[in-house]
């Protein structure tokens, strides 16, 4: 249950894009074509599996205060918290540069079809987000580890094959010129995150999700009910003007 | 100004308008636009990146000439990873508050495209001084934007500009709120932010016809 509760929340609930806008530039980057965009996001839920769990061992035994108690009771003390971000942009570099020679060995068609874009992983700040993001909210076991890399994996995966869909049709529609390309990409997006916050609505119940919710909004806000209200309402337009669109 | 030259004073105005990170460049959106919703952690962010990219273009640019260029995506990481380290205790030591709110966002200046971005097109180029000219340049480029960001979210949303209530008091209903203006709580919602950079980015290109894509 735990584990289901894990994935659809980090599907759908936290998206990387819509929730936390991580990984930003290569998913307005690569999203031109819905070819790519597939290769990308496979590229993005593969190296995600491998260095979240990876890096949680590394928090767990490393990192953590105290987690070096297993070399002996005088190192029980050393908090090496400070060191996580180089630990992980070292381990996801290097998982990236081995995953390419591994894929380009066993691999040569999968190499060709994600090959160019594993180096480009290495800065997606979606891939360093989900190791920090499993830092910050203290994910209990490897297990959910690993269930956390690969939902965020595929909620990434979500957001740019759909916004690469819609930027192929968009191609035929008559946006003003000053806002052709990246502006109207920008509001798209905009408008998909606020379809995507009516999903919020979809694990409450349990009392860890109450707390959550009111880390996230720390500026004051407005009243539940009509924001999903507004987010109905959104809902429809995108639908209509996806419709539209076709 | 006197102390730069034409050529250099460029490399600093340039990325403010025509050349901008954000809306121009496309770059380093990822941790620009979450913690947007109020001014002040928008200036935190706009100030710590200023540190991490000029003081990352000078020590880029004095290692050059003996980083091989196999391995310079790594040397990268660890010199920004070690910056952003150093911005973080700073943080965490004098405004305790503040980092927990930009919690994981100041860690991601690390995978920031705009630093890999500007390191990798200039500063394995260019001269030190020019370089740190470089980094200034885009990181103010990218504050500009922030800040916009910042200061229509937070006054359109809750009201306020650093926390002091500039329009008012909502719930005593003093100053515009006694004549029914409302705050737009949806200003302060993530999706608003990349809105906004919308608009800007219109604004911006209907005003300079050359910018527009096709």
């Amino acid at each position: 249950m735990e584990h289901i509760e894990l994935f659809f929340k980090s599907i759908f609930v936290d998206n990387m894009v819509f929730a936390y806008f991580l990984g930003m530039c290569s998913y307005l980057a690569v999203s031109k074509k819905v070819s790519t965009a597939v290769g990308l996001g496979a590229a993005v839920i593969f190296v995600l599996a491998i260095t979240v769990p990876l890096n949680w061992l590394l928090d767990q035994y490393l990192l953590q205060e105290g987690a070096l108690t297993w070399l002996g009771p005088e190192f029980a003390d050393y908090d090496l918290s400070f060191l996580s971000f180089i630990m992980f942009i070292a381990t996801i570099a290097t998982m990236v540069q081995l995953v390419e020679i591994i894929v380009e060995k066993f691999s040569p068609s999968l190499y060709n079809s994600l090959g160019i874009f594993l180096p480009l992983i290495a800065v997606n700040c979606a891939i360093l987000g989900g190791s920090l993001f499993m830092q910050s909210r203290e994910i209990e076991t490897l297990g959910l580890a690993l269930n956390y890399g690969v939902a965020s994996g595929i909620g990434w995966f979500l957001a740019i094959l759909a916004i690469a869909a819609i930027r192929e049709k968009i191609r035929y529609s008559n946006v003003p010129a000053p806002l052709r390309g990246l502006g109207i990409t920008f509001i798209i997006t905009g408008l998909m995150a606020i379809g995507f916050m009516s999903f919020g609505g979809m694990l409450t119940g349990g009392e860890e999700e109450a707390t959550e919710e009111s880390r996230e909004d720390t500026v004051g806000m407005v009243n539940t009910t009509s924001t999903s209200e507004k987010n109905t309402e959104t809902d429809l337009k995108l639908e209509i003007t996806e419709d539209t669109n076709k | 100004m006197g102390l730069l030259s034409k050529k250099d004073s460029k490399l600093i105005m340039d990325p403010l308008a025509d050349n901008n990170p954000i809306t121009i460049q496309v770059l380093g959106i990822c941790s620009a636009l979450a913690i947007t919703a109020q001014l002040k952690p928008s200036i935190v962010m706009a100030i710590s990146v200023m540190f991490v990219m000029g003081v990352g273009n000078v020590v880029i640019s004095l290692m050059r000439n003996i980083i091989p260029s196999k391995i310079r995506i790594i040397v990268q990481l660890v010199v920004v990873a070690t910056l952003v380290i150093i911005v973080d205790q700073v943080l965490k030591a004098f405004a305790y508050t503040l980092s927990k709110e930009l919690s994981v966002f100041i860690g991601l200046i690390i995978t920031n495209c705009i630093i890999m971005g500007r390191f990798e097109a200039f500063a394995l180029g260019n001269g030190v001084w020019r370089s740190f000219l470089d980094g200034i340049g885009n990181a103010l480029g990218y504050g500009v934007i922030l800040i916009i960001v910042g200061f229509f979210r937070e006054l359109l949303g809750s009201g306020t500009l650093f926390g002091f209530k500039v329009l008012g008091d909502p719930v005593e209903k003093t100053g515009l709120y006694a004549i029914g203006y409302e705050n737009n709580g949806f200003m302060v919602l993530p999706p608003m932010a990349l809105i906004v950079v919308g608009i800007i980015i219109w604004v911006q290109r209907s005003r300079n016809k050359d910018l527009i894509e096709d």
